[in-house]
Order: structure tokens, then C-alpha cells, then sequence
């Protein structure tokens, strides 16, 4: 599978509260989350995203605050991809819960501009970038089998539940 | 030779594991918040379940908006209440009662040796009684919920050894924040950082409380003190204590070095001496949260305060009602009281920015919290620098940044 797309790139320690701040969490209306993503570093960010962009960030991605929304801000949003340097723990795995593809690539921070266009080859773990391909490791077979059922709550029901 | 964690987990599960190892273990507690808990019962609901797995080994606590602060905040914990009636748990904690990661302990919840999950970043804290205690999203608890169990990547584990007796006017605060500086913010990413040493050894449960806190902000997995007479006398039970014969690596600490320090705008990790930033003005003054919102804390925040005004905002917030009661009992509210302070409902009060203290444009608040991220406790253009109760409480007494040891006698 190829996932290509379009880059935003953001720093390191990108934490959950200027992913998503903490005042948009109590609502009912969760369709409010992807309005309001990334507006602790850029209040326009929602309004630039389009569905298929790629998020290429530095280290610690998503540290912070373990509130689920940060990653609903970003899928709902219409992101294809989030590429870091690497993650903070929490949100990789709410990330993978989720089905949200995040890919852990020492050297993509460097590797891109913001407005490029990348490819992620999924099955060769190669990400082709205007200054050459970079590979990064698949992920863990437990994970690999939730992201493929579309998160945690598929792979539930197909998995636990039928038992 | 393996690490404490290692060894709970291999007896939990019945066989010899070690760090790298992928494993599904039974979870021995579980707690999440009115925060964590509408997305929890949305994705329960998605998985088709009916019932959760064992109501005795689950708490629910209202801690992040109490009371709540509008009408969404207040129906979404109403939603909340209905599923505790619904699902019969009687470990809820409603508003007011405190925050979590203090609750569950003082309640005896939990013992040494169980591995707990919670649906917040700061259960880390719990590492402070000898068990594992691990931060989740809302989606892996309710996994949790449905099962009983989760999937772990077995951590390793860095020995920090603090050795040494802290200076007067120096806290476990100060430790700490002295640790986030070295190990930086993700330098513990998936490891298990393990605080031992003569000085967490002294130390009262509630500054171990204070030190497993922030484990998180330099991207532990959860933090780990050994148990001794300390943990079971707190908690009220034994349990199983494990104990670590070798790390990964070990940072040493000269803990008698350490003066106090503070974290400055907008990274956890951004510590400073108080004396590198002393005179620096602030609008309000945080004294509270997970990290440092107990008795002692509040005590020691007192002892500076007594018979002297703050000159701005001050806000204390105790981490729980029984910290509050015993607040009232020993006199220390009427010091708070007539040093100008506003004493807050037991709960995370301000340190998440929606409510009893949220920052105005521009405004600067000297937090005993631990998060200084952009827009943290408001508005965007707001700082946080993050302290102990001694330099907020001395801070208060000035409005700018200010030593405590000024005020100690």
C-alpha cells in the first residue's frame, strides 16, 4: 500500500494540549475537535489541512496529556499520516488504536520541506522523499494486526468477542 | 538479574519475560476520570459491551472538571454517573472528592506488586507504591474494561540513585524538576524509570508521590519506588514487594547539591535555579494538582505564608477531600485564608486551563503543576513556570519569582 500526500511539519515535543487544548475536550459535539487541531501552534491549521495531508514532525510526537482526542483531532481532520522522529507512548498507542497510521522514521525531519510530497511505501517500509528514500521499521506484529483491523475496537470484535 | 517490573510482570503471568518482550497481562485495577470517561463508555459501547469485567477491581473519579463549569461538562458527567449506576461500581468517587491518583491510594485501592492502568498520563504516579501503574488513552481502557487485560511491550528500566539529604528549602519538587533537565523530555521514551537511593528512602510517601509524577514528562512508560513500611502504612495492606538487581543504565544524583528550581515557559524541561530567574513578576500563584496538592505540600506552603498577604492571585487547590479536612482541623485554612489565598473544591483545579483559575492574555503563573505547555492553564499567550509549594508560596508573598529560603527560618 502506498499512502502519498502532502507535508505539514511541525517541531518537537508536539504535546496533546497544542494539539487539541483542553477547552474544546468537554463537548458533545466531537465534530469540534478536527476545527480546532493544532491551534495552540497554528490557529489556521484546520482551515489549510486538506484530507491526505501528511503530518512530518520532529521527536516525542504527541507527549503529553493522554486525552484520545488528540488523535480523533488529527484522523478526523482528514490526515493520512503522521511522521515523527519519533512518538511519545501514549499516543502511539492511542494512535494505533484508532487506525491511524503512524510511521516512526529517524531522519524525515531533515528529509522535508513543508508543501512537499511524499510517499509511504507500506510494504517496503520506504518513505521517498525529494532527498532520497529513507526506510523505517515495521511496526510490532500486535500492533500491525490492530492498525490492519482498523483499530482497537475492530480487532476486538473479530478477535476476543468471537471466542 | 532483572529489573522490579520485569519480576511482576513474570509472576503475573506466570513465566519468566524480560524488557522487549511482548505480553498480554491481566490488569489487577483499573481507574479513569470524568475526563477520560465519556470517550471510554462511546468506545465500550462500539465494542458491543455489556458489562465490565470485574466491577470490584474498577474506581471512577470526578476530578477534571468538579464542579463542572458549563452545561456540556455537567451532562457529559451525567453520562458518566448513569454508567457507574448501570454497571454497579462502587468505587466512585464524585465532585469534590479529589483527584484520582490520590484517591486511589488513600482509599487502599491498590497494594504493592498489582499492575494498574489509568486513563490519565499521570498514573505514573502510583509507580510511588511499588507497583506498575500505567497511563492510557480512553480506547485501551476500555480494551481494559471489556477484558480485563492488555497488551504491554515489556520496559526497560533506568535506575535513577539519589543519594544525599536535601537542602533546607528544597523539596522533591526541585529533585525532579533537576531530573526532567538531565533526562530531558522523552530521554525515559518506553522505559521504566526507577527512583532509589538514602534519599527517596527518607522520603514521605506524599514527595515520592511528587517524584513518580512527573515520570511522565520525560516519556516514561511509569516510574517505580521500592515498597517498604512507608507504602503499607499509607495504603493500609500489604502486598508483594519485588525488588530490582540491575538496570539498563543509572543516572546519579548528588541530591544534597540541588537548590531550588523551576521550569520555565514552555517545556518541562527548560529548569532553571530559582536564582536565575528570581524577580520575575507574576498574576497568579497555583498551589495543587497530582504532583504537589497534599498535606505536606499545603503545610509547608503555610509555613511560609503565615501572617503575610499575597500580592496576587493565589489559588490553592488540596488533591482531596481528606487533605482538605485535615486542613481545616490543624488551622492551616485560616493562614491560607487571611494570607489572601482562595481555597479551591479537591480535584485538579486550574493545572488543565478550563476552569477556577484559567490564565488571561499575557498573564504569568508560578504553578506547582507539571505541565508549562503553550496555553496549558489558558490563553495561548500565557506562561507557566512549574515550582515547589515552598517557591510558589514565597512567590505569592512578593508577585514576582522568588528563593523560599528567605522565608525559612
Amino acid at each position: 500500500m502506498i499512502v502519498k500526500g502532502r507535508v505539514w511539519k511541525f517541531g518537537d515535543d508536539i504535546n496533546t494540549d497544542v494539539i487539541i487544548p483542553a477547552k474544546y475536550l468537554r463537548s458533545i459535539d466531537k465534530s469540534i475537535w478536527p476545527k480546532h487541531v493544532m491551534e495552540g501552534i497554528d490557529p489556521t491549521f484546520s482551515s489549510k489541512v486538506k484530507p491526505g495531508d501528511i503530518i512530518v514532525a520532529g521527536k516525542n510526537f504527541g507527549c503529553g496529556s493522554s486525552r484520545e482526542q488528540a488523535v480523533l483531532a488529527i484522523k478526523w481532520a482528514g490526515i493520512a499520516a503522521v511522521v515523527a522522529e519519533s512518538f511519545a507512548r501514549i499516543f502511539f498507542r492511542n494512535g494505533i488504536n484508532n487506525g491511524l497510521l503512524l510511521i516512526e522514521c529517524k531522519g524525515i525531519y531533515n528529509s522535508v520541506d513543508e508543501g512537499d510530497i511524499i510517499e509511504i511505501d507500506l510494504d517496503k517500509g520506504i518513505i521517498k522523499t525529494k532527498k532520497g528514500d529513507l526506510s523505517f521499521k515495521p511496526l510490532p506484529p500486535i500492533l500491525q494486526e490492530i492498525l490492519n483491523s482498523g483499530g482497537l475496537v475492530e480487532y476486538y470484535k473479530k478477535k476476543v468477542k468471537k471466542h | 538479574m532483572s529489573t522490579a517490573i520485569e519480576k511482576i510482570l513474570s509472576y503475573s503471568i506466570g513465566k519468566n519475560i524480560s524488557a522487549g518482550d511482548f505480553v498480554e497481562v491481566n490488569i489487577d485495577f483499573a481507574y479513569f476520570h470524568d475526563g477520560s470517561g465519556p470517550l471510554i463508555i462511546d468506545v465500550l459501547k462500539e465494542m458491543e459491551v455489556s458489562n465490565i469485567f470485574d466491577k470490584s477491581k474498577v474506581a471512577v473519579i470526578f476530578d477534571h472538571s468538579a464542579p463542572p463549569y458549563n452545561d456540556q461538562s455537567a451532562t457529559l458527567q451525567s453520562k458518566v454517573r448513569k454508567f457507574v449506576i448501570e454497571q454497579k461500581i462502587e468505587k466512585f468517587h464524585d465532585i469534590g472528592e479529589g483527584i484520582c491518583h490520590q484517591v486511589v491510594p488513600e482509599k487502599g485501592y491498590i497494594a504493592p506488586g498489582m499492575i494498574i492502568a489509568g486513563a490519565d498520563s499521570h498514573t505514573c504516579t502510583l509507580g510511588a507504591f511499588g507497583a506498575i501503574a500505567i497511563g492510557m488513552g480512553a480506547t485501551d481502557m476500555a480494551y481494559i474494561l471489556a477484558t480485563g487485560k492488555t497488551w504491554l511491550k515489556v520496559p526497560e528500566t533506568i535506575g535513577v540513585e539519589c543519594n544525599g539529604k536535601l537542602k533546607e528549602g528544597v523539596t522533591s519538587k526541585d529533585l525532579i524538576l533537576e531530573i526532567v533537565k538531565i533526562i530531558g523530555t522523552d530521554g525515559a521514551n518506553y522505559k521504566v524509570l526507577e527512583f532509589f537511593g538514602d534519599t527517596i528512602k527518607n522520603m514521605s510517601i506524599s514527595s515520592r508521590m511528587t517524584m513518580t509524577n512527573m515520570a511522565i514528562e520525560m516519556g516514561a512508560k511509569t516510574a517505580f519506588i521500592e515498597p517498604d513500611e512507608k507504602t503499607i502504612e499509607f495504603l493500609g495492606r500489604n502486598g508483594k514487594k519485588f525488588k530490582s538487581d540491575s538496570f539498563t543504565e543509572v543516572i546519579s544524583i548528588d541530591s544534597s547539591s540541588i537548590d531550588p528550581k523551576v521550569a520555565c515557559p514552555n517545556n518541562v524541561s527548560n529548569v532553571k535555579s530559582v536564582s536565575e530567574v528570581e524577580g520575575i513578576e507574576v498574576d497568579q500563584v497555583f498551589i495543587g494538582s497530582c504532583t504537589n496538592g497534599r498535606y505536606e505540600d499545603i503545610y509547608e506552603a503555610a509555613r511560609i505564608l503565615k501572617g503575610k498577604k499575597a500580592r496576587v492571585k493565589l489559588i490553592v487547590v488540596p488533591a482531596s477531600k481528606s487533605i482538605l479536612i485535615r486542613m481545616i482541623k490543624d488551622g492551616i485554612i485560616d493562614i491560607l485564608l487571611e494570607a489572601g489565598a482562595v481555597i479551591g473544591v479537591p480535584g485538579c483545579g486550574p493545572c488543565l486551563g478550563v476552569h477556577m483559575g484559567v490564565l488571561g492574555e499575557n498573564e504569568v503563573c508560578i504553578s506547582t503543576s507539571n505541565r508549562n505547555f503553550i496555553g496549558r492553564m489558558g490563553a495561548k499567550t500565557s506562561k507557566v513556570y512549574l515550582a515547589s509549594p515552598l517557591t510558589a508560596a514565597a512567590s505569592a508573598i512578593e508577585g514576582k519569582i522568588t528563593d523560599p529560603r528567605k522565608y525559612i527560618k
